[in-house]
Protein backbone atom coordinates (compact mmCIF):
# COMPACT_ATOMS: atom_id res chain seq x y z
CA UNK A 1 0.00 0.00 0.00
CA UNK A 2 1.49 3.51 -0.74
CA UNK A 3 -0.16 5.12 2.23
CA UNK A 4 1.92 3.45 4.66
CA UNK A 5 -1.13 2.90 7.03
CA UNK A 6 -2.25 -0.74 8.23
CA UNK A 7 -5.03 -2.26 10.17
CA UNK A 8 -4.01 -4.55 12.78
CA UNK A 9 -6.75 -6.22 15.46
CA UNK A 10 -5.37 -6.30 19.07
CA UNK A 11 -9.54 -7.47 20.57
CA UNK A 12 -11.38 -10.15 19.89
CA UNK A 13 -14.81 -10.97 21.24
CA UNK A 14 -17.66 -13.05 20.48
CA UNK A 15 -20.83 -15.20 21.97
CA UNK A 16 -21.88 -18.47 19.81
CA UNK A 17 -23.38 -21.28 19.98
CA UNK A 18 -20.14 -22.70 20.88
CA UNK A 19 -18.82 -20.70 23.32
CA UNK A 20 -19.68 -17.47 25.90
CA UNK A 21 -16.44 -16.23 24.75
CA UNK A 22 -13.68 -16.60 21.99
CA UNK A 23 -11.67 -19.09 23.57
CA UNK A 24 -14.25 -21.59 24.38
CA UNK A 25 -15.57 -21.08 20.93
CA UNK A 26 -12.25 -21.65 19.47
CA UNK A 27 -11.66 -24.85 21.44
CA UNK A 28 -15.05 -26.03 20.95
CA UNK A 29 -14.64 -25.72 17.32
CA UNK A 30 -10.91 -27.37 17.17
CA UNK A 31 -12.60 -29.96 19.48
CA UNK A 32 -15.10 -30.95 16.38
CA UNK A 33 -17.93 -30.08 19.06
CA UNK A 34 -21.49 -28.92 17.20
CA UNK A 35 -23.62 -25.72 18.09
CA UNK A 36 -26.64 -27.36 17.11
CA UNK A 37 -29.70 -28.31 19.66
CA UNK A 38 -33.47 -29.35 19.01
CA UNK A 39 -35.34 -26.18 19.16
CA UNK A 40 -37.56 -26.57 22.18
CA UNK A 41 -39.78 -23.35 21.51
CA UNK A 42 -43.89 -24.16 21.41
CA UNK A 43 -43.91 -22.46 17.89
CA UNK A 44 -42.56 -25.17 16.72
CA UNK A 45 -44.98 -27.52 17.00
CA UNK A 46 -47.72 -24.31 16.98
CA UNK A 47 -47.09 -23.93 13.14
CA UNK A 48 -45.91 -27.49 12.19
CA UNK A 49 -42.27 -25.73 10.89
CA UNK A 50 -40.45 -28.21 9.38
CA UNK A 51 -37.44 -27.39 10.86
CA UNK A 52 -36.79 -28.48 14.47
CA UNK A 53 -33.13 -27.50 15.27
CA UNK A 54 -31.09 -24.24 15.48
CA UNK A 55 -27.27 -23.67 16.41
CA UNK A 56 -28.28 -21.55 20.10
CA UNK A 57 -26.20 -20.03 22.56
CA UNK A 58 -24.12 -21.96 25.12
CA UNK A 59 -24.28 -18.90 27.22
CA UNK A 60 -27.68 -16.59 27.15
CA UNK A 61 -27.08 -12.67 27.35
CA UNK A 62 -29.30 -12.20 29.62
CA UNK A 63 -27.26 -14.52 32.07
CA UNK A 64 -24.25 -12.18 31.88
CA UNK A 65 -26.25 -8.54 31.61
CA UNK A 66 -27.35 -6.88 34.26
CA UNK A 67 -31.49 -7.40 34.99
CA UNK A 68 -32.44 -3.69 33.85
CA UNK A 69 -29.50 -3.58 31.35
CA UNK A 70 -30.95 -6.65 29.31
CA UNK A 71 -34.28 -5.42 29.18
CA UNK A 72 -34.15 -2.21 27.75
CA UNK A 73 -32.09 -4.39 24.46
CA UNK A 74 -33.29 -6.72 21.71
CA UNK A 75 -31.91 -9.99 22.07
CA UNK A 76 -29.42 -8.77 19.13
CA UNK A 77 -28.00 -5.56 21.14
CA UNK A 78 -27.51 -8.13 24.02
CA UNK A 79 -25.29 -10.21 22.31
CA UNK A 80 -23.69 -7.32 20.67
CA UNK A 81 -22.73 -5.43 24.38
CA UNK A 82 -21.79 -9.20 25.22
CA UNK A 83 -19.22 -9.20 22.16
CA UNK A 84 -18.23 -5.28 22.37
CA UNK A 85 -16.87 -5.63 26.04
CA UNK A 86 -14.84 -8.50 25.40
CA UNK A 87 -13.08 -7.23 22.23
CA UNK A 88 -12.44 -3.86 24.04
CA UNK A 89 -11.47 -5.12 27.14
CA UNK A 90 -8.88 -8.03 25.54
CA UNK A 91 -7.43 -5.18 23.30
CA UNK A 92 -6.76 -3.38 26.70
CA UNK A 93 -8.50 -0.34 25.84
CA UNK A 94 -10.41 1.58 28.68
CA UNK A 95 -11.95 5.09 28.78
CA UNK A 96 -8.58 7.54 28.43
CA UNK A 97 -6.66 5.33 25.53
CA UNK A 98 -8.24 6.57 22.40
CA UNK A 99 -9.66 9.84 21.58
CA UNK A 100 -13.99 9.21 21.19
CA UNK A 101 -13.54 11.26 17.79
CA UNK A 102 -11.06 8.88 16.54
CA UNK A 103 -13.20 5.94 17.60
CA UNK A 104 -15.79 4.69 15.57
CA UNK A 105 -18.07 1.11 15.79
CA UNK A 106 -19.48 -0.30 13.18
CA UNK A 107 -21.67 -3.69 14.04
CA UNK A 108 -24.18 -5.24 11.19
CA UNK A 109 -26.71 -7.20 11.90
CA UNK A 110 -29.22 -8.90 8.79
CA UNK A 111 -32.36 -8.92 10.36
CA UNK A 112 -32.43 -6.95 13.85
CA UNK A 113 -34.54 -6.73 16.06
CA UNK A 114 -37.42 -9.02 15.16
CA UNK A 115 -38.48 -11.05 18.25
CA UNK A 116 -38.86 -7.38 19.53
CA UNK A 117 -40.74 -6.58 16.65
CA UNK A 118 -43.11 -9.95 16.82
CA UNK A 119 -43.58 -9.69 21.11
CA UNK A 120 -44.52 -6.01 20.67
CA UNK A 121 -47.08 -6.33 17.73
CA UNK A 122 -48.33 -9.28 20.02
CA UNK A 123 -48.87 -6.89 22.96
CA UNK A 124 -50.56 -4.25 20.78
CA UNK A 125 -52.76 -7.36 19.24
CA UNK A 126 -53.59 -8.65 23.13
CA UNK A 127 -53.44 -6.08 25.33
CA UNK A 128 -53.08 -2.67 23.11
CA UNK A 129 -51.56 0.91 22.77
CA UNK A 130 -50.35 0.82 26.43
CA UNK A 131 -48.27 -1.90 26.21
CA UNK A 132 -46.49 -1.48 24.07
CA UNK A 133 -43.05 -0.49 25.21
CA UNK A 134 -41.70 2.63 24.49
CA UNK A 135 -38.40 0.70 23.48
CA UNK A 136 -40.13 -0.60 20.75
CA UNK A 137 -37.89 1.31 18.00
CA UNK A 138 -34.91 1.73 19.22
CA UNK A 139 -35.17 -2.44 20.16
CA UNK A 140 -35.91 -3.22 16.82
CA UNK A 141 -33.61 -0.85 14.52
CA UNK A 142 -31.03 -2.48 12.78
CA UNK A 143 -28.75 -0.47 13.79
CA UNK A 144 -29.39 -0.75 17.22
CA UNK A 145 -26.72 -3.04 18.24
CA UNK A 146 -24.38 -0.39 16.68
CA UNK A 147 -25.96 2.46 18.18
CA UNK A 148 -25.65 1.03 21.94
CA UNK A 149 -22.22 0.26 21.67
CA UNK A 150 -21.49 3.60 20.16
CA UNK A 151 -23.01 4.89 22.91
CA UNK A 152 -21.25 2.74 25.50
CA UNK A 153 -18.14 3.42 24.11
CA UNK A 154 -18.77 7.14 23.46
CA UNK A 155 -17.43 7.13 19.94
CA UNK A 156 -17.73 9.89 17.70
CA UNK A 157 -15.97 9.05 14.69
CA UNK A 158 -18.94 7.37 13.42
CA UNK A 159 -21.25 4.42 14.16
CA UNK A 160 -22.43 2.37 11.28
CA UNK A 161 -24.55 -0.61 10.85
CA UNK A 162 -24.24 -2.23 7.41
CA UNK A 163 -27.29 -4.09 6.27
CA UNK A 164 -26.43 -6.53 3.64
CA UNK A 165 -27.99 -10.49 5.00
CA UNK A 166 -25.28 -12.82 5.59
CA UNK A 167 -22.34 -10.79 4.72
CA UNK A 168 -22.85 -7.85 7.12
CA UNK A 169 -20.78 -8.61 9.97
CA UNK A 170 -17.81 -8.59 7.83
CA UNK A 171 -19.30 -5.81 6.04
CA UNK A 172 -18.79 -4.47 8.86
CA UNK A 173 -14.78 -5.13 9.34
CA UNK A 174 -14.07 -3.99 5.77
CA UNK A 175 -15.62 -0.71 6.20
CA UNK A 176 -13.79 -0.40 9.46
CA UNK A 177 -10.77 -1.07 7.08
CA UNK A 178 -11.55 1.85 5.04
CA UNK A 179 -12.14 4.30 7.62
CA UNK A 180 -8.52 3.40 9.37
CA UNK A 181 -7.25 3.62 5.67
CA UNK A 182 -8.56 7.23 4.61
CA UNK A 183 -7.51 8.43 7.93
CA UNK A 184 -11.06 9.05 9.66
CA UNK A 185 -10.36 6.91 12.83
CA UNK A 186 -7.41 5.24 14.64
CA UNK A 187 -9.82 2.47 16.38
CA UNK A 188 -12.60 0.88 15.22
CA UNK A 189 -14.94 -2.11 16.75
CA UNK A 190 -16.31 -4.03 14.31
CA UNK A 191 -18.40 -6.85 13.82
CA UNK A 192 -21.76 -8.56 13.55
CA UNK A 193 -25.12 -9.77 15.68
CA UNK A 194 -28.03 -11.74 14.95
CA UNK A 195 -30.50 -13.43 17.51
CA UNK A 196 -33.75 -14.23 15.66
CA UNK A 197 -34.21 -17.36 16.38
CA UNK A 198 -38.27 -17.46 16.14
CA UNK A 199 -41.32 -18.59 14.48
CA UNK A 200 -41.27 -16.34 11.41
CA UNK A 201 -37.56 -16.76 10.42
CA UNK A 202 -37.88 -20.18 10.64
CA UNK A 203 -40.75 -20.32 9.01
CA UNK A 204 -39.90 -17.86 5.94
CA UNK A 205 -36.32 -19.62 5.32
CA UNK A 206 -38.11 -23.03 5.27
CA UNK A 207 -40.25 -21.69 2.59
CA UNK A 208 -37.56 -21.18 0.66
CA UNK A 209 -36.38 -24.27 0.94
CA UNK A 210 -33.12 -23.01 2.32
CA UNK A 211 -32.92 -25.02 5.51
CA UNK A 212 -31.66 -28.51 6.53
CA UNK A 213 -34.40 -30.51 7.78
CA UNK A 214 -32.45 -33.03 9.23
CA UNK A 215 -34.41 -33.07 12.87
CA UNK A 216 -33.24 -36.60 13.85
CA UNK A 217 -29.20 -35.61 13.93
CA UNK A 218 -29.22 -32.30 15.18
CA UNK A 219 -25.53 -31.94 15.42
CA UNK A 220 -24.85 -33.63 11.56
CA UNK A 221 -27.38 -31.13 10.32
CA UNK A 222 -24.94 -28.44 8.82
CA UNK A 223 -22.45 -30.24 6.57
CA UNK A 224 -20.99 -27.84 4.14
CA UNK A 225 -18.93 -29.24 0.78
CA UNK A 226 -20.54 -32.99 2.05
CA UNK A 227 -22.55 -34.48 -0.43
CA UNK A 228 -25.22 -34.83 2.07
CA UNK A 229 -25.95 -31.54 2.52
CA UNK A 230 -29.66 -29.97 2.50
CA UNK A 231 -29.07 -26.76 3.57
CA UNK A 232 -28.17 -24.23 6.51
CA UNK A 233 -28.93 -24.15 10.44
CA UNK A 234 -30.17 -20.92 11.55
CA UNK A 235 -27.85 -19.44 14.43
CA UNK A 236 -27.21 -16.87 16.78
CA UNK A 237 -24.89 -14.86 18.39
CA UNK A 238 -22.24 -11.79 17.89
CA UNK A 239 -18.42 -11.92 16.85
CA UNK A 240 -16.47 -7.87 17.77
CA UNK A 241 -13.31 -7.34 17.14
CA UNK A 242 -11.03 -3.82 17.73
CA UNK A 243 -9.03 -3.21 14.68
CA UNK A 244 -6.73 0.04 14.82
CA UNK A 245 -4.01 1.93 13.17
CA UNK A 246 -0.82 -0.38 13.17
CA UNK A 247 1.22 2.60 14.55
CA UNK A 248 -1.54 3.47 17.46
CA UNK A 249 -1.73 0.44 18.44
CA UNK A 250 2.06 0.12 18.84
CA UNK A 251 2.18 3.31 20.51
CA UNK A 252 0.08 2.17 23.38
CA UNK A 253 2.30 -1.35 23.17
CA UNK A 254 -1.33 -2.65 22.53
CA UNK A 255 -1.00 -7.02 21.84
CA UNK A 256 -1.62 -8.10 18.46
CA UNK A 257 -3.36 -10.56 16.69
CA UNK A 258 -2.98 -10.27 13.37
CA UNK A 259 -2.89 -7.41 9.94
CA UNK A 260 -6.33 -7.03 8.17
CA UNK A 261 -3.92 -6.72 4.94
CA UNK A 262 -6.97 -6.18 2.51
CA UNK A 263 -10.83 -6.51 1.56
CA UNK A 264 -12.96 -6.33 -1.34
CA UNK A 265 -16.05 -6.04 -1.93
CA UNK A 266 -18.77 -6.84 -4.97
CA UNK A 267 -22.23 -7.73 -5.83
CA UNK A 268 -23.48 -10.23 -7.97
CA UNK A 269 -26.21 -8.34 -10.25
CA UNK A 270 -27.67 -11.89 -10.96
CA UNK A 271 -30.32 -13.39 -8.38
CA UNK A 272 -32.21 -11.56 -4.82
CA UNK A 273 -31.04 -15.33 -3.02
CA UNK A 274 -29.30 -17.78 -5.64
CA UNK A 275 -25.11 -17.15 -5.74
CA UNK A 276 -23.57 -16.79 -9.45
CA UNK A 277 -23.46 -20.32 -10.00
CA UNK A 278 -20.04 -19.15 -11.98
CA UNK A 279 -19.02 -17.16 -8.93
CA UNK A 280 -17.90 -13.94 -10.50
CA UNK A 281 -18.91 -11.21 -8.41
CA UNK A 282 -17.60 -13.28 -5.52
CA UNK A 283 -14.68 -13.95 -7.38
CA UNK A 284 -13.93 -10.28 -7.99
CA UNK A 285 -14.53 -9.73 -4.04
CA UNK A 286 -11.64 -12.39 -3.47
CA UNK A 287 -9.26 -10.70 -5.77
CA UNK A 288 -10.04 -7.13 -4.94
CA UNK A 289 -8.86 -8.26 -1.35
CA UNK A 290 -5.81 -9.66 -2.15
CA UNK A 291 -5.08 -6.39 -4.82
CA UNK A 292 -5.83 -3.92 -1.92
CA UNK A 293 -3.77 -6.27 0.50
CA UNK A 294 -0.82 -6.54 -1.64
CA UNK A 295 -0.85 -9.95 -1.42
CA UNK A 296 0.17 -13.12 -4.05
CA UNK A 297 -2.08 -15.51 -4.79
CA UNK A 298 0.08 -18.15 -4.78
CA UNK A 299 0.93 -16.99 -0.69
CA UNK A 300 -2.83 -17.89 -0.06
CA UNK A 301 -2.73 -20.78 2.08
CA UNK A 302 -6.13 -21.18 3.50
CA UNK A 303 -9.62 -20.15 2.98
CA UNK A 304 -11.93 -19.34 5.57
CA UNK A 305 -15.27 -20.42 3.43
CA UNK A 306 -18.71 -18.90 3.63
CA UNK A 307 -20.09 -22.04 2.78
CA UNK A 308 -23.40 -22.63 4.44
CA UNK A 309 -24.26 -25.96 3.77
CA UNK A 310 -26.75 -25.59 0.64
CA UNK A 311 -26.61 -27.81 -2.41
CA UNK A 312 -25.71 -24.70 -4.74
CA UNK A 313 -24.21 -22.19 -2.42
CA UNK A 314 -20.97 -24.43 -1.65
CA UNK A 315 -20.43 -25.59 -4.91
CA UNK A 316 -20.26 -21.83 -6.48
CA UNK A 317 -17.64 -20.43 -3.82
CA UNK A 318 -15.26 -23.07 -4.74
CA UNK A 319 -15.68 -22.04 -8.04
CA UNK A 320 -15.37 -18.50 -7.13
CA UNK A 321 -11.90 -19.17 -4.78
CA UNK A 322 -10.53 -21.07 -7.97
CA UNK A 323 -10.83 -18.59 -10.48
CA UNK A 324 -9.39 -15.80 -7.77
CA UNK A 325 -6.65 -17.86 -6.07
CA UNK A 326 -6.52 -20.88 -7.36
CA UNK A 327 -6.70 -24.82 -6.34
CA UNK A 328 -3.91 -24.52 -4.08
CA UNK A 329 -5.56 -23.10 -0.62
CA UNK A 330 -6.76 -24.92 2.22
CA UNK A 331 -10.14 -24.61 2.94
CA UNK A 332 -12.83 -24.77 6.04
CA UNK A 333 -16.57 -24.22 6.14
CA UNK A 334 -17.10 -23.26 10.42
CA UNK A 335 -20.80 -23.33 9.51
CA UNK A 336 -20.70 -26.98 10.05
CA UNK A 337 -19.95 -26.13 13.96
CA UNK A 338 -21.66 -22.88 14.20
CA UNK A 339 -24.46 -23.36 12.53
CA UNK A 340 -25.32 -20.19 10.24
CA UNK A 341 -25.28 -16.83 12.20
CA UNK A 342 -26.34 -14.46 9.48
CA UNK A 343 -25.29 -10.97 10.01
CA UNK A 344 -23.33 -12.34 12.90
CA UNK A 345 -21.35 -15.05 10.57
CA UNK A 346 -18.64 -13.11 8.94
CA UNK A 347 -17.52 -11.27 11.80
CA UNK A 348 -17.02 -14.43 14.02
CA UNK A 349 -15.40 -16.35 10.82
CA UNK A 350 -13.34 -13.26 10.49
CA UNK A 351 -12.20 -13.92 14.05
CA UNK A 352 -12.18 -17.56 13.60
CA UNK A 353 -9.34 -16.75 10.41
CA UNK A 354 -7.19 -14.78 12.69
CA UNK A 355 -6.64 -17.52 14.91
CA UNK A 356 -6.04 -19.97 12.33
CA UNK A 357 -3.33 -17.76 11.52
CA UNK A 358 -1.82 -16.85 14.70
CA UNK A 359 -2.12 -20.75 16.15
CA UNK A 360 -0.98 -22.40 12.24
CA UNK A 361 -4.13 -24.13 12.85
CA UNK A 362 -6.98 -25.11 10.51
CA UNK A 363 -10.10 -26.15 12.25
CA UNK A 364 -12.06 -29.31 10.42
CA UNK A 365 -15.14 -28.64 8.29
CA UNK A 366 -17.09 -30.33 10.85
CA UNK A 367 -20.15 -33.22 9.04
CA UNK A 368 -17.43 -33.23 6.39
CA UNK A 369 -17.83 -36.92 5.53
CA UNK A 370 -17.73 -37.29 1.54
CA UNK A 371 -16.59 -34.11 -0.24
CA UNK A 372 -19.10 -33.27 -3.06
CA UNK A 373 -16.37 -34.63 -6.14
CA UNK A 374 -18.25 -30.99 -7.71
CA UNK A 375 -15.98 -29.49 -5.19
CA UNK A 376 -12.87 -30.89 -5.86
CA UNK A 377 -10.81 -28.93 -3.35
CA UNK A 378 -9.03 -29.48 -0.27
CA UNK A 379 -11.30 -29.16 2.38
CA UNK A 380 -10.01 -29.93 5.89
CA UNK A 381 -12.30 -32.60 7.32
CA UNK A 382 -11.71 -35.01 10.65
CA UNK A 383 -9.61 -33.03 12.40
CA UNK A 384 -8.11 -29.80 12.49
CA UNK A 385 -4.74 -29.09 10.82
CA UNK A 386 -1.63 -28.03 11.36
CA UNK A 387 -0.21 -25.73 8.75
CA UNK A 388 2.01 -22.49 8.98
CA UNK A 389 0.05 -19.18 7.00
CA UNK A 390 1.64 -16.38 4.99
CA UNK A 391 -2.00 -15.33 4.32
CA UNK A 392 -5.55 -16.32 4.71
CA UNK A 393 -9.01 -15.13 3.29
CA UNK A 394 -12.41 -14.86 5.15
CA UNK A 395 -15.48 -15.33 2.65
CA UNK A 396 -18.91 -13.74 3.54
CA UNK A 397 -21.58 -13.43 0.75
CA UNK A 398 -25.44 -12.51 1.81
CA UNK A 399 -28.64 -12.78 0.15
CA UNK A 400 -29.16 -9.72 -2.37
CA UNK A 401 -25.67 -10.88 -3.85
CA UNK A 402 -23.45 -9.15 -1.40
CA UNK A 403 -19.90 -10.49 -1.30
CA UNK A 404 -17.11 -9.59 1.12
CA UNK A 405 -13.63 -11.02 1.84
CA UNK A 406 -11.16 -10.25 4.14
CA UNK A 407 -7.38 -11.03 3.66
CA UNK A 408 -5.89 -11.10 6.86
CA UNK A 409 -1.99 -12.01 7.38
CA UNK A 410 0.08 -12.54 10.22
CA UNK A 411 0.91 -9.32 13.08
CA UNK B 1 -48.35 10.97 52.14
CA UNK B 2 -49.71 7.04 51.39
CA UNK B 3 -46.71 5.05 52.28
CA UNK B 4 -48.66 1.95 50.43
CA UNK B 5 -48.50 4.18 47.26
CA UNK B 6 -44.66 5.01 47.69
CA UNK B 7 -43.84 1.46 48.32
CA UNK B 8 -45.93 0.48 45.57
CA UNK B 9 -44.41 3.06 42.93
CA UNK B 10 -40.71 2.26 44.52
CA UNK B 11 -41.16 -1.57 43.23
CA UNK B 12 -42.12 -0.36 39.81
CA UNK B 13 -39.40 2.20 39.29
CA UNK B 14 -36.40 -0.64 41.06
CA UNK B 15 -38.61 -2.91 38.17
CA UNK B 16 -38.46 -0.70 35.00
CA UNK B 17 -35.57 1.44 35.96
CA UNK B 18 -33.15 -0.77 38.46
CA UNK B 19 -33.04 2.08 41.10
CA UNK B 20 -33.18 0.13 44.56
CA UNK B 21 -36.50 0.67 45.89
CA UNK B 22 -34.77 2.02 49.22
CA UNK B 23 -33.45 4.76 46.92
CA UNK B 24 -36.77 5.91 45.98
CA UNK B 25 -37.90 8.27 48.41
CA UNK B 26 -40.66 11.56 48.00
CA UNK B 27 -38.08 14.29 47.71
CA UNK B 28 -35.68 12.54 44.93
CA UNK B 29 -36.13 13.89 40.90
CA UNK B 30 -36.63 11.74 38.41
CA UNK B 31 -34.62 12.68 36.12
CA UNK B 32 -31.78 14.57 38.02
CA UNK B 33 -31.65 12.46 40.98
CA UNK B 34 -32.64 8.98 39.31
CA UNK B 35 -31.05 9.55 36.42
CA UNK B 36 -34.52 7.79 34.83
CA UNK B 37 -35.13 9.09 30.99
CA UNK B 38 -38.60 10.19 29.32
CA UNK B 39 -38.34 6.05 27.93
CA UNK B 40 -38.47 4.77 31.36
CA UNK B 41 -41.05 7.39 32.63
CA UNK B 42 -43.85 5.98 30.28
CA UNK B 43 -43.54 2.53 31.32
CA UNK B 44 -43.27 3.52 34.66
CA UNK B 45 -46.46 5.15 34.50
CA UNK B 46 -48.71 2.66 32.64
CA UNK B 47 -47.71 0.33 35.40
CA UNK B 48 -48.68 3.10 38.03
CA UNK B 49 -52.25 3.17 36.42
CA UNK B 50 -52.25 -0.78 36.03
CA UNK B 51 -51.35 -0.45 39.76
CA UNK B 52 -53.16 1.99 41.51
CA UNK B 53 -56.40 2.02 39.35
CA UNK B 54 -55.51 6.04 38.14
CA UNK B 55 -55.08 7.73 34.94
CA UNK B 56 -51.86 9.72 34.44
CA UNK B 57 -52.75 11.67 30.93
CA UNK B 58 -49.03 12.59 29.42
CA UNK B 59 -49.69 16.93 30.05
CA UNK B 60 -50.02 15.55 33.50
CA UNK B 61 -47.14 12.95 33.66
CA UNK B 62 -44.86 15.95 32.20
CA UNK B 63 -45.68 17.95 35.40
CA UNK B 64 -44.88 14.90 38.08
CA UNK B 65 -40.73 15.64 39.10
CA UNK B 66 -40.40 14.05 42.08
CA UNK B 67 -41.38 10.71 43.73
CA UNK B 68 -43.43 12.77 46.14
CA UNK B 69 -45.36 14.57 43.10
CA UNK B 70 -46.03 10.72 41.70
CA UNK B 71 -47.69 9.71 45.30
CA UNK B 72 -49.61 12.45 45.52
CA UNK B 73 -51.22 12.50 41.94
CA UNK B 74 -51.71 9.00 42.47
CA UNK B 75 -53.34 8.87 45.89
CA UNK B 76 -55.62 12.01 45.24
CA UNK B 77 -56.72 10.63 42.00
CA UNK B 78 -57.41 6.83 42.62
Amino acid sequence: MTSGIEVVITGLGATTPLGGDVTSTWDALLAGKSGVRPLTHDWVEKYELPVKIASQLVVDPTEVLPRVEARRLDRSEQVAIVASRQAWSDAGHNDDTVDKQRLAVIIGTGIGGAITLLTQDDLLETQGLRKVSPLTVPMLMPNGPAAHVGLELKAQAGVHAPVSACASGAEAIAWAYRMIMSGEADVVVAGGAEACITAIPVAGFSQARTMSTRNDEPEKASRPFDTGRDGFVLGEGAGVMVLERREFAEARGAKIYGRLAGIGTSADGYHITAPDPEGVGQSRAIAASLRSGGIDPSDVGHVNCHATSTPVGDVAETVAIRKAIGDHPVLTAPKGALGHLLGAAGAVEAIITVLSIRDGVVPQSLNLENLDPAVSLDVVAGEPRKIKLDAAVNDSFGFGGHNVALAFTPA
Amino acid sequence: MSDNVLTGLAEIVEEVAGVAADDVTAEKSFVDDLDIDSLSMVEIAVQAEDKFGVKIPDDELANLKTVGDAVNYITSNK
